[in-house]
């Protein structure tokens, strides 16, 4: 089976500034829940778009399940929560209208859902815990909750591959803990792979099984216990 | 005399109908996406299309509705590639369409009566050839958003996503480009070119002032659409004013009243607490 995401040797820089990535490897297998953190401007957002074939690589190669990451054909199996919890509408949207717009790449851009995917959409906003919550408006909900319904959005599609950039920015302590504990159940109960980008990885520390720290490459990667106490700072200035 | 016993009003509501349903309908997803003023520059260029319809001696409707398609096509293309800011290509295709029209009109001659109703809509111009041509674009456009209706949502929640996870962002924005472009062409005879934009945009702002979904704020933008047309197309006939005008006022009064419940439930702004 091949490899979930698989860089080798990436390389990149925006126009007329220094690299912010410079030969970087990295093979998730399927059905992996890693974090990927590192200070503001490390390159692991960068890293990540190259990974899902949104920006492309100077040097090395990105591929996505064994097919380049610009050209893969899969793209219906991919689940993403950008960085930002706003959306982009001007108009009121309940939580049901947010998750069942995360089931139009696995339906199809034609017609409306049917039966079945309704139903499907009710479930992920039910295993998010928002069920009580599915017709009020996104407005109304606190930052945690929202981030829940942009999680269940991305679960629509039953996603292979489940890409969250700092879910938890902008959410308080006790939310960071919850999406936390909900990402752990998601990822037992789907065996989905989850790839979560943080600048601060402390709310997912315990739950993931291998933690990558980006500051313009790969300066650790391995399992979140191994990682020297200093380095929890995403501040520290890494060798 | 009823209103409706004169042939042109008759004609004039049945093209409203359709108008103000298609209106608020295509605008709805340019709101949301922060376009809201791509139809004033999609309106310019149709008025380049207007004068090259005098110019050549053509239907004015037939080279409006080529044009308008062709530069709303031209500035999503502009904006997806990011040849030119969003602002940029808008401001591009703005004044080279408005200049365009003024040269090409200046050189037909055709500085008249006629082509004031087109600028800002006119209810005894409105022919069965323009009725039909309406109705067919109209309801080929209204079939269209039905039928992509949760694709267009999906990428106005979140473009980046949708793209990521293989949604046809690029193809479907064209498709609402051109039915912005359809739109327009077929709703400057009602509303007239430079008010157009005005019925894509205000019913759905103040929709979404009393909505509380995307579903509600669509169905409520189009009653509002309607209302509109109707409203002002009878205030036109009573009070002899440009059509345009008068609907897009009522449209604007529809925003103030749907306003109010919100302002109603602010807080008092310049009173601080103890």
């Amino acid at each position: 089976m091949p490899l979930a995401v698989e860089l080798q040797r990436v390389g990149f820089a925006y126009p007329g500034a220094p690299p912010v990535l410079r030969d970087v490897d990295l093979a998730v297998e399927p059905g992996e829940f890693v974090a990927i953190a590192g200070p503001n401007g490390g390159g692991k957002t960068t890293l990540l778009r190259i990974a899902l074939g949104l920006e492309q690589a100077q040097t090395g190669s990105a591929l996505l399940f064994g097919e380049p990451a610009a050209r893969f054909g899969g793209r219906s199996g991919i689940g993403y929560l950008a960085q930002r919890s706003d959306l982009g509408i001007e108009s009121p949207v309940t939580v049901r209208e947010v998750v069942a717009a995360g089931r139009v790449s696995r339906r199809g851009v034609f017609g409306p859902l049917r039966r079945g995917d309704r139903a499907h959409v009710e479930r992920m906003i039910e295993r998010v815990g928002l069920a009580d919550r599915s017709g009020a408006p996104i407005s109304t909900l606190s930052g945690g909750q929202r981030q829940r319904a942009f999680i269940a959005k991305a679960l629509a599609a039953d996603p292979q591959l489940l890409v969250l950039d700092e879910p938890t920015a902008g959410v308080d302590v006790d939310a960071q803990e919850s999406l936390a504990s909900l990402l752990d159940r998601l990822h037992r109960e789907l065996g989905v792979t989850i790839l979560f980008v943080s600048h601060e990885f402390g709310a997912v520390e315990r739950f993931v099984e291998r933690l990558v720290l980006v500051r313009g490459g790969v300066v650790f990667d391995g399992d979140p216990v191994a990682l020297p106490a200093t380095w929890h700072d995403p501040s520290h200035v890494h060798p | 005399m009823s209103i409706l016993s004169a042939d042109f009003m008759r004609l004039a509501f049945a093209t409203g109908a359709i108008v103000g349903v298609l209106a608020p309908a295509v605008g709805f997803f340019l709101v949301q996406r922060r376009m809201s003023l791509i139809g004033d520059g999609i309106g310019h260029v149709a008025f380049a299309g207007v004068a090259a319809g005098y110019l050549l001696g053509v239907s004015p409707v037939a080279t409006a509705l080529v044009a308008s398609v062709g530069g709303a096509v031209a500035i999503e293309a502009l904006r997806s590639r990011r040849r030119a800011a969003g602002d940029q290509a808008l401001a591009l295709l703005f004044y080279t369409g408005i200049a365009a029209g003024v040269v090409m009109v200046s050189a037909a001659g055709a500085l008249n009566a006629n082509l004031f109703a087109f600028l800002f809509g006119s209810i005894l111009t409105i022919t069965g050839g323009d009725l039909l041509l309406v109705a067919i674009l109209g309801l080929v456009g209204l079939a269209l958003v039905a039928v992509l209706y949760r694709a267009l949502v999906a990428v106005a929640l979140d473009e980046e996503a949708a793209r990521v996870s293989g949604i046809p962002v690029g193809p479907l924005n064209v498709v609402l480009a051109a039915l912005a472009g359809v739109t327009i062409a077929l709703s400057m005879r009602i509303v007239g070119i430079l008010l157009i934009a005005a019925l894509m945009v205000l019913p759905v702002i103040a929709a979404g002032r009393v909505a509380w979904s995307v579903r509600s704020t669509m169905l409520l933008a189009i009653g509002i659409g309607v209302v509109s047309v109707f409203a002002g197309l009878t205030l036109a006939y009573y009070a002899d004013l440009a059509p345009g005008g008068a609907i897009v006022l009522v449209a604007a009064a529809a925003f103030a009243v749907a306003s109010v419940p919100a302002a109603l439930r602010s807080p008092r702004r310049g009173r601080s607490g103890a």
